[in-house]
């Protein structure tokens, strides 16, 4: 098996969390494995970590390279780096699959450019072509085309987006082995001062969202999607203009310079749809769009839409929305 | 302080059109200008030189229409702006592109701080800024949204995920900016006269070749290669869009949010 190389799994893991995009990679994982007929493993460099190390084998590991140090509790760059790349130079995989996170990006670029490797950012999309290489799919121009790309140098690495790939089904009757790798340790030159938590938004993780834009008169004009979002159990989005304006704080901005969603149910109201914004949601499971202007390009990528006046028909699909609630139970 | 800003010249993306025979971005089809982020960068840098002194250096990788183009980031108060130009530099992925950059950085000599924008708004994959990093063996910083620089060291602040943290290095370091850090100011029509006098220095292969390895340059040096390129047809969505706000526009929206969003329907289920 293992003479078609491997296909390794960057695992991110944060103060002991693993980061859910990891068992989507190994979701992934295995379908590529197979069919390229190599073994899957997975890295992981954390403190205490031998518990997730065997959580990554019930998800489809079969090898997992464990780095066990104090200074892995967080992502330490410069050492993460050089125990990675140590390990890439060791087991020479043939694939390297980071998520495309905060710290996979900043993480795959390092690696990819100490190995002189190629890097592919932000995939949405993996196969095998008939040669056993890497397709790698990834939006391009706004997310207006499809871009595939393959890598002549070895490995072939990706970062991949959230929520794009299949999770791995846990299963503990799989089997597999924990390979404990010394760690060397180099001056790490980045400290951490402090960190704390922002408000408590989640766009990547939402489920559902309502989104505002500049059909928004006034920032207090912000208390009628809330009021929405309160109803349906969503989180608050926002196009890029009432971010600028300082109607919303930034952490609540959907799009290009903002965070990409994939929700169940994506509405948005007053927003025209430009490529950047367009950029963060198009992916959207439902797309609903309240718009004045019905030549706005958010009707292109709406499943449902309605041509109006958001003033006027918030409060009216709320008053619907607690009625149907009310005769449905 | 030397500061050197990384700016790339971008097709304004709300008039670009794609060329889908070729599959690529016809350049041809709108203006270049600066990436909006490496505005932010350059304004940081000027920030920066405002309070501690110091010079700013432009390095721009781009074709040779660009070099007028540089001289708005003279204006807006780089001292020297450099253009790496040469058909050996065409063709470049990210690895190639920041290769080039590096040795490049290396051939201008000494320097504290490299600033970039996070990413591109064509390339956008935000690779480019850390692969220099490493190509010089310093830290980088990704995303920063907030600059704190001193003589001895710099702190930035960077949304990660739900939480802010702040990080801190000493020189010579990397930084890549939001939009969030500041909004770049115009320049005066004195400084835009100043910058008419002065020139774009051009830097080509040639002047690499001391201190790289060419092999490693443009398409050469780049191992990754779009082979396809697909236009999806349409959205795939046959929107039901209702051209007034009628009872039954209201009527049917609201009740499939309600069935969209009641808890048994496809928990979970996001592939
Ligand atoms: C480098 C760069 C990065 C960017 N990043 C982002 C990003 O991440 N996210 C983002 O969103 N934008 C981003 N932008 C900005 C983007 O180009 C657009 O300017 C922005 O998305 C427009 O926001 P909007 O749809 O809210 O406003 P507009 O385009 O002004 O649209 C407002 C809409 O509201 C409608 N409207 C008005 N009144 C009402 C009413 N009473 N009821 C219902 N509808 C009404 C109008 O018909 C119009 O369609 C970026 C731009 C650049 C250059
Ligand atoms: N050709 C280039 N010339 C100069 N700087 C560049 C070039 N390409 C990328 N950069 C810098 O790297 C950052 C990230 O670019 P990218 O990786 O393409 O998203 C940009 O914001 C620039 O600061």
């Amino acid at each position: 098996m293992s003479d078609n190389g491997e296909l390794l799994v960057f695992v991110e893991q944060r103060e002991g969390v693993i980061n859910p995009v990891s068992y989507e990679l190994l979701g992934k994982g295995i379908e590529l494995a197979e069919k390229k007929r190599c073994a899957l493993t997975a890295v992981l460099l954390g403190n205490r970590a031998e518990n997730h190390a065997r959580e990554l084998i019930f998800h489809g590991a079969e090898k997992v390279y464990l780095f066990d140090h104090p200074l892995f509790n967080d992502c330490d760059l410069l050492n993460y780096k050089h125990n990675v790349v140590r390990l890439v130079k060791e087991v020479q995989p043939d694939i390297l699959l980071l998520g495309a996170t905060y710290w996979g990006r900043s993480l795959g670029s390092r690696v990819a450019a100490a190995l002189g490797t190629g890097l592919t950012a932000d995939c949405t999309g993996l196969e095998i072509d008939k040669h056993g290489n890497l397709v790698q799919i990834r939006p391009a121009f706004s997310g207006n085309v499809l871009a595939h790309i393959k890598t002549r140098t070895r490995p072939q690495m990706a970062t991949v987006r959230y929520k794009v790939m299949p999770r791995a089904v846990r299963d503990t009757d799989r089997k597999g082995e924990i390979i404990r790798k010394a760690v060397e340790i180099v001056p790490s030159l980045l400290s951490f001062v402090h960190h704390k938590k922002s408000a408590d938004v989640n766009l990547a993780d939402a489920e559902i969202l309502v989104s505002g834009g500049s059909g928004l008169k006034k920032a207090d004009d912000y208390s009628l999607l809330s009021e929405l979002a309160e109803v349906l159990g969503a989180a608050l989005g926002s196009s890029r203009p009432p971010v600028d304006n300082g109607w919303i704080g930034r952490e609540h901005q959907v799009g290009f310079s903002g965070t990409t969603v994939n929700p169940k149910v994506y509405i948005a109201c007053g927003i025209s749809g430009s490529p950047q914004h367009l950029a963060g949601m198009r992916s959207s499971q439902t797309i609903i769009a309240i718009n004045t202007d019905p030549s706005a390009p958010i009707f292109r990528v709406a499943d449902y839409g309605i041509v109006g006046d958001l003033y006027e028909v918030i409060p009216k699909l709320m008053k619907k929305i607690k009625e149907y609630r009310y005769e449905h139970g | 302080m030397v500061i050197i800003v990384l700016v790339k010249y971008v097709p304004d993306m709300s008039r670009v059109r794609f060329d889908v025979d070729r599959g690529r971005v016809d350049r041809s089809s709108a203006d270049l200008e600066i990436n909006p982020f490496d505005l932010n960068a350059l304004e940081a840098a000027v920030c920066i030189k405002e309070e501690l002194g110091g010079q700013i250096f432009v390095l721009s990788m781009g074709p040779r229409r660009t070099e007028s183009a540089l001289k708005d980031t003279l204006a807006r108060g780089a001292d020297d702006a450099f253009l790496l130009e040469d058909r050996k530099f065409a063709g470049a992925d990210t690895l190639a592109t920041s290769y080039t950059i590096a040795s490049a950085v290396r051939q201008l000599g000494h320097f504290d701080l490299i600033l970039c924008g996070e990413k591109t708004v064509d390339g956008d994959t935000g690779q480019v800024g850390p692969e220099v990093a490493e190509h010089l063996d310093i830290p980088h910083i990704a995303c920063a949204y907030e600059l704190n620089v001193t003589r001895e060291n710099v702190t930035a602040t960077c949304d990660i995920g739900m939480e802010r943290c702040t990080f801190k290095t000493s020189f010579p370091a990397l930084i890549t900016v939001t939009k969030d850090i500041n909004i770049p100011r115009l320049p005066t029509f004195r400084d835009r006269a100043r910058a008419r006098q002065m020139a774009v220095q051009m830097m080509g292969a040639a002047v690499l070749s001391g201190n790289a390895d060419v092999t490693r340059f443009g398409v050469q040096g780049s191992p990754t290669k779009v082979y396809k390129v697909i236009v999806p047809s349409g959205e795939g969505r046959k929107g039901k869009i209702f051209r007034q706000a009628s009872d039954e526009a209201v009527n049917e929206v609201s009740e499939r949010i309600c069935h969209l969003v009641s808890p048994n329907n496809g928990a979970g289920d996001i592939s």
